[in-house]
């Protein structure tokens, strides 16, 4: 796993996807940040965080979209399939990797607060509150990137079908709210990434939504795990 | 060293490698030769893990590849038809990555050097991949299956795309690494195979067609006295060629005669095939002698491996050829074949069915090519 982590990592350095995803990242979290908190003249990032989802959506899917189908494109996942290996370290690994540059890009929040900090008092619980939950949903996003960059050879196929099945995600909560069934459509908003996610950014933190966005991930790279090992077979 | 037993793989349902059983002993080099779409790659990667069989069983060192992949992957290094390389990293980053994946816990420094002496990549190490020429890529990915030095060395077509200097310097790079490594290597070229390998597999069709030394393969599949013989007639018409047919099939010894293309205007070429050891050159003389006829040329076809693989793909010879008392079995066969090549020579308006026969191994070639190799 450490071998294919730090490989990663350095890819996403030399292909230059990790200075695109951290600049468009900064620059549209620092507009965010700007008009939403500093112009708004308060010190609560809940604004800003509440934007990110959307964001978050469409940065993710370049971080993941070449992590699996590139590997099967250019035959190296040969060399990674008769390593010795399973294919939970070769997963994890890749997985780990986009996780770790998300959350540095993530972590420009603390500088923001340090701005905040410098112009009044910052609401240290809620902003690391905010910091978490986009942390979780973040990692439930990757893995749902990660398996679709599995599931194809084109890089571009994986980024656009990311993209579609995460704003999916985003309008579900207005797809369900057309279920007329009372009974159904609570057990559908459960599921639903969006709501869980702005409940945090209000300041409440809710155990059940972390371990749903856990759950969320180790489903899709345990389903990635079988993409790989199903192709053996056929 | 390995042990496969009656491997097969079905895509569906075409019948990529059909019960395939071999052992490779500790210290040999094994040739797999078969045209395009044999199913030489397939066999390669059930070997290494890669893809699964369909049925059938791989000991790799003892230890089944299905049961316990990583242990059995361990002892293998893999060189696939297209090397495994990650264009956007060093060649020195690269073998890093790949000594790191292997978990090899050799000296680091010193094993990655001694195998980059080895390929001879010593002076392209600061070198991205992507820039490499393709035979810098192929010794690159010769190097990744080098590293934790393991006992199995699986090589498909490491050769390919290589220029002739090249070419020379792997073999004799993988005839030093079979003297302590087991060697496995795919090709579809026999002078490689030939000048490399202790022993020879010939797939065809996904099944084992031939199995032993070239000499062995070629012992029980040749023995035939082979002659092309150019002989001018006195008509200069195709009248010359019913009647020469005929007066050769009546010498001694002889088993089978065959009218070939007009190659000098009213001349043929003639195929003849002797009784094994009987030497019917001057009985052919005295024949042209007393006939007045001119032998223009006379040569004898030794049989090549390259003949042999020809024979065995094209299905001149079936599968399972492998023992003297097959081959005995086949000979009617095979002369069966040849009746029908000599009925066109002597009966049948001869242009039409000349043009025919010479087309048709091309095209089944052509075919072969065209149905499997994709699927490779």
């Amino acid at each position: 796993m450490g071998a294919i982590y730090r490989r990663e990592m350095g890819a996403f350095f030399t292909s230059g996807v990790a200075y695109v995803f951290l600049t468009v990242f900064t620059l549209i979290s620092g507009i965010f940040f700007f008009f939403g908190v500093i112009t708004a003249g308060n010190t609560d990032t809940s604004p800003m965080f509440g934007s990110m989802f959307i964001v978050v959506l469409f940065l993710i899917p370049i971080l993941t979209m070449k992590l699996l189908s590139e590997e099967k494109k250019n035959r190296t996942d040969q060399g990674l399939l008769t390593a010795p290996i399973g294919l939970w370290s070769i997963v994890l690994g890749k997985y780990f990797a986009a996780l770790t540059l998300y959350i540095i890009a993530e972590s420009v929040v603390f500088i923001y607060s340090l701005i905040l900090a410098y112009l009044g008092d910052v609401v240290w619980t809620t902003l690391l509150g905010n910091y978490f939950a986009m942390l979780f949903l973040g990692a439930s996003f990757i893995a749902i990137g990660l398996f679709i960059s599995s599931l194809t050879e084109n890089q571009m196929a994986s980024a656009v079908a990311s993209m579609l099945a995460l704003f999916v995600l985003y309008l579900f909560d207005s797809i369900v709210s057309n279920v007329s069934i009372e009974f159904i459509r609570k057990i559908m908003l459960s599921f639903s990434f969006y709501s869980r996610y702005v409940e945090f950014t209000r300041g409440v933190f809710n155990l059940t939504s972390v371990v749903f966005f856990i759950s969320v991930a180790f489903i899709f790279n345990f389903l990635t795990v079988r993409v790989l090992d199903r192709r053996r077979w056929s | 060293m390995i042990e496969v037993r009656n491997l097969t793989k079905r895509y569906g349902d075409k019948q990529a490698v059909n019960d395939i059983s071999f052992k490779v002993e500790k210290g040999e080099i094994l040739g797999f030769l078969g045209p395009n779409g044999a199913g030489k790659s397939t066999t390669m990667n059930m070997l290494t893990g890669y893809i699964s069989s369909t049925s059938g069983q791989i000991l790799i060192n003892g230890i089944d590849i299905l049961d316990d992949p990583i242990k059995a992957k361990a002892n293998i290094g893999y060189l696939p038809e297209i090397p495994p390389l990650y264009v956007d990293m060093t060649v020195d980053a690269y073998l890093g990555f790949m000594y790191d994946l292997k978990k090899c816990k050799l000296p680091r420094k010193a094993h990655l050097k001694e195998i980059c002496d080895l390929c001879k990549i010593t002076n392209v190490k600061s070198r991205l991949i992507r820039n490499l020429s393709k035979g810098y890529k192929q010794r690159v990915g010769l190097a990744q299956a080098l590293i934790n030095n393991p006992p199995v060395l699986i090589l498909d077509e490491p050769t390919v795309g290589l220029d002739p200097n090249q070419i020379i310097e792997i073999r004799t790079l993988i005839k030093k690494l079979g003297k302590n490594h087991t060697v496995i290597l795919s090709s579809h070229i026999l002078p490689e195979i030939q000048a490399v390998c202790d022993r020879i597999i010939i797939i065809n069709k996904g099944v084992v067609a031939a199995d032993g030394t070239a000499n062995e393969i070629a012992a029980k599949i040749t023995n035939e006295h082979k002659m092309t013989i150019r002989i001018e007639g006195p008509t200069h018409t195709s009248e010359d060629k019913k009647t020469i047919v005929a007066a050769l099939k009546k010498l001694d010894g002889i088993k089978y005669v065959r009218a070939d293309m007009e190659r000098e205007k009213g001349i043929y070429d003639f195929d003849v095939e002797a009784e094994e050891k009987t030497d019917i050159r001057r009985a052919i003389n005295q024949l042209c002698r007393d006939n007045n006829w001119n032998i223009l040329m006379l040569q004898l076809s030794d049989l090549t491996l390259e003949d042999i693989f020809l024979k065995i793909t094209m299905g001149d010879v079936i599968p399972g050829a492998e023992k003297a008392e097959t081959q005995e079995k086949e000979k009617p066969k095979f002369d069966l074949d040849i009746k029908d090549g000599e009925l066109v020579a002597t009966e049948v308006e001869e242009e039409a069915k000349e043009v025919l026969e010479e087309n048709l191994p091309a095209d089944q070639s052509f075919e072969d090519d065209n149905n499997e190799g994709g699927d490779e």
